[in-house]
């Protein structure tokens, strides 16, 4: 049985005509759904966030860099060529810092220790009514 | 006292059951089962068929797949190439829907209590899967068989398998959209593994029937 597994060559026999169109379709389907899903769109602003609030948004357009307070003290977010990153933080693991520059819209990067979070937001918000 | 007590056993004085008054007991009636008179061990029998015998093995085979692909690795939780499929398309060609549906949902069930996750929310994701891969089904065999095979069956199950799991995945347990960035890699997937067990069922669904079965 294994030995016949293994010498399971792709028997093209077995795919009719109907299957092909099946697989065509379902081909399709994968690559329409990447291509709507995966492109995250243009980025216009950021939303800074701080202990769950909305500290402040910010257009992406013009380079700056915003301290936020958080519990363990300031984080530092740079907005610098259209992308945003956390520049500095007194999380302990510094996992937001090292997430590095965000670039695209709905990506996000979150320092749970200081409970600050930098998120970027495109033109068109595509799922809004679904946001929590 | 223990001089006593030899001296009156070598003049077969009272035995030590007798000693406090009471006579030795005698055998109960509860060891008449052991002689084959009386109370008997007693058995239930269900009246079986071939075809619950044989849905009782597939189910059986299926579950051992699944148990062994649950030892394959994935880069992905939730992207696995669903061997017990195989198992199940082939008995919807042969038996058809209702033994496939028996045969699934069995091994959903004996595979969540055998992988310790029965009624946590892994089953509860095998089983949506199992049900909307069973709906399609239910519709994709009526397709002309002489141009759809169990490659289509195969991936139209598991592109319904994968919607069910998300769409309990999104409604239960993670309602947010980042979900929607895992959706093409988990359809690519079920493409590739839909396929692939497509091919295979196909594969034995070509040999001559081993054990045929009366209904």
């Amino acid at each position: 049985m294994a030995s016949r597994l293994i010498g399971l060559k792709p028997d093209l026999r077995h795919i009719k005509t109907g299957d092909w169109i099946a697989l065509m379709l379902g081909a399709l389907l994968t690559v329409w759904l990447a291509a709507t899903l995966w492109q995250g769109g243009a980025a216009d602003k950021a939303i800074i966030r701080s202990g769950g609030k909305i500290f402040r948004e910010v257009p992406l357009s013009r380079d700056q860099t915003i301290e936020v307070p958080g519990p363990l003290g300031l984080s530092q977010i740079a907005i610098h060529n259209r992308q945003a990153r956390i520049a500095a933080d007194p999380s302990p693991r510094q996992y937001c810092v090292r997430q590095g520059w965000l670039k695209q819209a709905g990506e996000i990067s979150i320092c749970l220790p200081n409970q600050v979070s930098v998120e970027l937001n495109g033109g068109s918000k595509r799922y809004d009514s679904l946001n929590y | 006292m223990t001089a006593l007590t030899t001296s009156n056993l070598g003049e077969g004085g009272p035995r030590k059951g007798e000693a406090d008054g009471f006579p030795t007991a005698t055998p109960l009636p509860i060891r008449t089962w052991e002689k084959g008179e009386g109370l008997k061990p007693s058995s239930i029998t269900l009246a079986t068929t071939a075809t619950d015998h044989h849905i009782a093995r597939m189910a059986a085979l299926a579950l051992g797949l699944s148990v062994l692909e649950a030892a394959i690795p994935s880069p992905l939780p939730g992207v696995k190439p669903g061997l017990a499929n195989i198992v199940t398309l082939i008995v919807l060609a042969r038996y058809g829907w209702r033994a496939a549906a028996w045969v699934s949902l069995l091994r959903v069930l004996a595979g969540g209590l055998l992988m310790g996750n029965f009624l946590a929310p892994g089953f509860f994701l095998s089983l949506s899967g199992a049900l909307c891969s069973l709906a399609v089904l239910a519709a994709s065999r009526h397709l002309p068989q002489r141009w759809f095979g169990p490659v289509t069956h195969s991936i139209f199950a598991a592109f319904a398998h994968i919607a069910g799991q998300l769409l309990l995945v999104y409604f239960w347990l993670i309602p947010h959209t980042g979900l929607l960035y895992l959706v093409p890699i988990f359809v690519a997937a079920a493409l590739l593994f839909g396929t692939v067990n497509g091919l295979i069922a196909a594969h034995y669904l070509d040999e001559p029937q081993a054990e045929p079965v009366q209904t």
